[in-house]
């Protein structure tokens, strides 16, 4: 069997296609979390509060130093262990990106907030606008125009960080590709490319719509 | 008395311990311009920023056609009203075009109707030459012209004095002249204006009382020509004699 024909044996390409639909859909609830805790947060980095303010740096910084993986392996063998808890490996990853996706929004958050000059504030207050009037028609355009190509950006990062969930027993796009070269060693050894290749395209259709919305927000305007 | 549309009596600001005014009185009567120089670093933008509530004050009270602001609470966001301001940034809302950035103020926070503040816009950008530039984004505009669009956004509230801060201090030498002209014309209509400024031939021709700050209060007042041309105290000589090169 030539390798391109494994691609469409048997109900390999619908696996394939299950296994991109976990991928998806951990990013996803991820990133959907992710969001509304990080501005939550983001928020209270912006605040006046000195110990709100550091207790966020010490998280973001934790979460950060640390690689994605090793997260991971301390969410689904170590927590677990120690805790009893019984979680699949997809509920894992959930966590261990919501945590992650959380520091990393809440100081896109923040940096998109400070980056709006003081005189913007000033300015608006000496027209007498309120400050919530401020906030509606002069900050929160700002701050989101130069938030969302960022937040886009990072959701493709989380898009394919996943690919690392396949080590905690989690079946993705990846893993049923492994499983599916490794089925076929013998009748097709030259598999392996094709079936990366497919994978490669769908990682592909995934992130490349984002990239695209990502770039026309930030063209907007002048 | 009654003229005075600002009057400040025993002004006392201090950024912590480091004291900038201990007891500042001044006065700016209706239709009157008036130019505040000095050094740098003698509090010439902090005394402004007083006046509108963006500095909190240490002691002191200023009146607004002679009743005393009360700073902090509801009160203030009417006092802004009676006050414009324009900065030395250029500070435009770069989100909004001209127009918009204009009539924010009187539609949202003056409730007027929105087709007769933008009538009445379009009429001041005419004026100061900036018609044809209604629709464009701050981004679009050179210095020169966002400043002159951010003068017209304070015209348009109808305050009863106007704070200009430095307005020229970030332009680029060329623009200042089309800047300071719009701020002239304005003078010589009797329009109530504090200025601080960098520009002395500009403070000289408009200005109708000059205020000289030095050393924490004012330290020499007077007619334009009169301190120009032959200033009464050492300091004001001496910051003078810095603005002229002579071998």
């Amino acid at each position: 069997m030539e390798g391109y024909e494994v691609i469409f044996a048997g109900n390999n390409f619908i696996r394939l296609l299950s296994g991109l639909w976990v991928t998806v859909r951990i990013s996803l609830i991820s990133i959907g979390i992710s969001l509304i805790l990080g501005f939550i947060m983001g928020t209270a980095m912006t605040g006046r509060n000195p110990f709100v303010k550091v207790l966020c740096r010490v998280y973001l910084e934790a979460v950060r130093i640390v690689p994605q993986l090793v997260w991971l392996f301390i969410m689904y063998f170590g927590i677990t262990r120690l805790t009893g808890l019984n979680l699949s490996g997809e509920a894992a990853s959930v966590i261990v990106f919501t945590i992650w996706g959380t520091a990393e929004t809440a100081d896109l958050v923040r940096s998109a907030f400070g980056s709006i000059p003081i005189h913007q504030f000033e300015s608006g207050f000496s027209l007498g606008l309120s400050k919530i009037q401020l906030y509606i028609f002069v900050i929160l355009p700002q701050a989101l125009k130069n938030l969302f190509p960022n937040i886009i950006n990072l959701a493709t990062r989380m898009i394919k960080t996943t690919a690392l969930i396949s080590l905690i027993g989690v079946t993705e796009v990846l893993k049923v590709g492994k499983q599916i070269i490794d089925a076929n060693r013998y009748e097709a050894p030259d598999a392996a490319l094709w079936v990366y290749g497919v994978i490669f395209l769908m990682y592909f259709a995934v992130c490349f719509p984002l990239s695209l919305l990502s770039r026309r927000l930030t063209e907007r305007k002048d | 008395m009654s003229d005075n549309v600002i009057e400040i009596r025993h002004l006392k600001k201090a950024f912590g311990d480091n004291v900038i005014f201990s007891d500042l009185s001044l006065s700016v009567q209706k239709g009157e311009t008036v130019v505040v120089i000095g050094p740098s670093g003698c509090g010439k933008s902090t005394l402004l920023r007083c006046l509108n509530g963006l500095e909190p004050i240490q002691d002191g009270t200023i009146y607004l056609n002679g009743k005393p602001i009360e700073f902090g609470g509801k009160s203030l966001v009417k006092i802004r009203q009676r006050i414009g301001m324009v900065f030395q940034n250029y500070d435009l809302f770069p989100n909004m075009t001209v127009l918009q950035n204009i009539i924010l103020s009187p539609v949202k926070v003056q409730k007027r109707n929105r087709s007769e503040a933008a009538e009445e816009a379009l009429q001041l950008l005419e004026k100061v030459g900036l018609r044809d530039k209604a629709d464009s984004y701050p981004a679009q505009l050179s210095g020169g012209q966002k400043q002159r669009a951010a003068i017209v956004r304070s015209l348009i509230i109808h305050p009863d004095i106007i704070l200009l801060d430095e307005i020229t201090a970030a332009l680029d030498p060329e623009m200042v002249h089309e800047v300071l002209k719009v701020v002239l014309e304005l003078a010589k209509n009797g329009t109530t204006m504090l200025i601080v400024t960098h520009e002395m031939s500009f403070a000289r021709a408009a200005a109708d009382r000059i205020i000289f700050l030095d050393g924490g209060g004012i330290a020499e007042e007077g007619k334009p020509d009169d301190f120009f041309r032959s200033p009464k105290t050492e300091r004001a000589k001496r910051f003078l004699s810095t603005f002229t090169y002579t071998e």
